[in-house]
């Protein structure tokens, strides 16, 4: 399965890695793909999670009890090419990646095979002046946000920057915020499709049943559901149930 | 333009810019926008100066510390920001912020705190303006700062406890700004340090500068001085600091002195030393120098002032440090404590714990005996009695 402009009802699904145990990650994201999941965020914990919501905010925490690091990550990915075959983004915020080095991060995310990341609070303008360049050389697409706030001009300059897909932020909010989808959304949402940006879109953020993933996907490529499917593995056997939550949705 | 002030890009140096998700750019640009042209207008000076003057009780005195100055053979003055409206520095901002917010159109003004001073020097302009406030504060200081939380509500104030990670300052910045992401139209973040995204850093520290602004000329009046040769403050995030260096920064004779909190000693685990024991990584908004592990996660860090107890430092500071231009130091718990009680008992001034930390780098000073040392005393010890009658026994 490919993120193009052509695909349509793509379903994503973002966890943090190390919840609820430090190895539960691969497991995860391997019942995830046959069940059907077309594409996988793969959040590496932070201690101070200023763009999510309390479900996820807690996933982080724990993780981060459970002992997850980047190190320990990227060493639990080595087996990700011979377990998962579909596209991979790392997601998480900045100060760990700048910690861990952002050369030797994205020269690991190349040697494990993930296709990219989603770091929310690294701006365009640091991405393009500090690290463009190195993302570039490893082929490591980094993905932008765009809210309903965000300007038309801006839109296009992230659309000339990306090289993967866009996220569409459904709302200005942070994860977890179970908004209904409303007609301004949907007026939001068409602008969006209306503007035929390049790159594929795809929208977060408030998915969490088959309503709200059809509504959003009847614009764009497709979709992600975070918050909804982290409540999920908080349940005991996690695992069997992950089937019958992605066909609950798609 | 000064080298060691904010470029047209947000940055001092390699430290500062605007680390912000996409949900708070648009928050964000309207300030880098707006914020200059606002305070730059003659008719917001005029408002600004003339509640910092009627409502403040500016400018606050530059007091020759006569026994002070004795004891350590100099010249040391302090400059009372105690003596300020709600008994600190901090109202200098908030007031500033305030009239910015109006001129804005925001409705709703939100805050972090973690002592409480920032959240009742917000509290207060917003209830000198009549305008909603929501005061983020952390679950554990709640519980030890409830004279502060009482003075929020009196004034009308809603305080919402953060209960998320560590649950103190760091996690009462998180709450604030999740608030703002999620009402990004109406309300106004007051930051209360010259920390977070920019323009925060600058305009904070602008706001501030006034403290050095009077200091210059007071200096001149009572000693003929232009400048004088030694100018120290504490750093949590760096705000007073940030006031009291602001004018003399381009002064290179003048030395800077900055000084930490070292809890129990620097190497103790215990400490908010950032200078000494951080790394180069972003927090809230900016890249600056912060606490951290190998991992990059945020070290909570410890101080037995609560205003001094944060993991970072501004952005500017991290400059300042890095570019040699200010030496940074630090002070322990007990040799801040034994500072206050002895400013108390010399000149009868008992001084916030947090300003104590500077006080206490006199005594591994040595003098010649000419000089003239300014010293930001940034706020009041009233919040402090509890913690001063526990460590001394009172």
């Amino acid at each position: 399965m490919q993120i193009n402009k052509q695909a349509n009802g793509l379903l994503s699904i973002y966890f943090t890695a190390g919840y609820p145990s430090l190895d539960s990650t691969l497991d995860i994201a391997e019942a995830l793909e046959k069940a059907g999941a077309d594409f996988l965020e793969i959040g590496f914990p932070y201690s101070d999670p200023v763009a999510d919501g309390p479900t996820i905010q807690h996933s982080s925490e724990e993780a981060l009890k459970n002992g997850m690091t980047l190190n320990i990550l990227f060493e639990q990915l080595k087996d990700l090419r011979i377990r998962v075959s579909i596209p991979v983004y790392l997601m998480g915020y900045v100060n760990p990646v700048i910690q861990y080095g952002v050369e030797n991060f994205c020269n690991k995310c190349k040697e494990v095979g993930v296709n990219g990341t989603i770091i929310p609070d690294l701006p365009m303008y640091e991405y393009e002046e500090l690290y463009q360049d190195v993302f570039k050389e490893n082929g490591i697409s980094n993905i932008f946000l765009v809210t309903p706030q965000t300007s038309e001009a801006r839109i296009r300059k992230i659309d000339d920057l990306s090289t993967s897909f866009i996220y569409l932020l459904s709302s200005n909010a942070t994860t977890g915020k179970q908004l209904a989808i409303q007609e301004q959304s949907e007026a939001y949402f068409k602008r969006i499709k209306d503007m035929d940006l390049k790159n594929p879109v795809v929208i977060g953020f408030g998915i969490h049943d088959r309503d709200t993933f059809r509504k959003a996907t009847s614009y764009v490529n497709g979709a992600i559901v975070g918050t909804a499917f982290v409540k999920l593995l908080a349940a005991d056997s996690y695992l069997d149930k992950i089937s019958d939550f992605i066909q609950g949705i798609k | 333009m000064s080298k060691y002030q904010v470029n047209q890009k947000g940055y001092y140096g390699p430290f500062g810019g605007a680390y912000i998700p996409e949900m708070l750019y648009p928050n964000v640009e309207e300030l880098q926008q707006q914020y200059l042209s606002i305070i730059e207008d003659p008719s917001f000076k005029e408002e600004f100066e003339q509640l910092l003057r009627d409502y403040v009780g500016r400018p606050s005195p530059l007091y020759p510390a006569k026994r002070l100055s004795e004891k350590y053979g100099t010249n040391i003055f302090l400059k009372r920001e105690d003596l300020n409206h709600t008994g600190a520095h901090k109202i200098n901002n908030t007031i500033g912020q305030i009239l910015l917010a109006e001129k804005l159109g925001k409705k709703r003004i939100i805050a972090e705190t973690g002592a409480g001073q920032h959240g009742v020097a917000t509290a207060t302009v917003c209830a000198l303006k009549g305008l909603e406030c929501v005061v983020y504060m952390g679950e554990i200081d709640i519980q030890r700062q409830a004279p502060n939380v009482a003075r929020m509500k009196m004034m009308g104030a809603t305080v919402i406890a953060a209960t998320s990670g560590s649950k103190t300052l760091k996690d009462a910045t998180n709450e604030a700004l999740r608030d703002w992401i999620n009402n990004p139209v109406d309300t106004h973040y007051i930051i209360g340090s010259v920390v977070g995204p920019h323009p925060y850093p600058d305009m904070v520290a602008r706001f501030q500068s006034i403290i050095s602004e009077e200091t210059r000329k007071q200096l001149l009046e009572k000693t003929g001085k232009a400048t004088p040769d030694i100018v120290m403050a504490c750093v949590g995030g760096g705000s007073n600091a940030a006031g009291m260096f602001y004018h003399f920064l381009d002064d290179e004779d003048v030395q800077i002195i900055a000084v930490e909190a070292a809890g129990h000693g620097v190497d103790s685990g215990e400490s908010a030393a950032t200078t000494q024991l951080g790394q180069e990584g972003v927090l809230h908004g900016s890249r600056s120098i912060l606490m951290q592990t190998e991992d990059g996660q945020v070290i909570e860090p410890y101080s037995i002032s609560a205003g001094l107890d944060y993991p970072g430092i501004g952005p500017q500071h991290a400059w300042l440090f890095k570019s040699g231009r200010g030496t940074y130091v630090s002070a322990t718990d007990e040799e801040a404590m034994n500072a206050g009680l002895l400013l108390t008992k010399l000149e009868g001034i008992i001084p916030a714990i947090e300003s104590s930390h500077a006080l206490a780098h006199l005594e591994k000073m040595t003098f010649k005996g000419d000089e003239t040392v300014v010293i930001c005393l940034s706020g009041r010890g009233d919040k402090d009695l509890d913690n001063y009658m526990k460590y001394f026994g009172f």
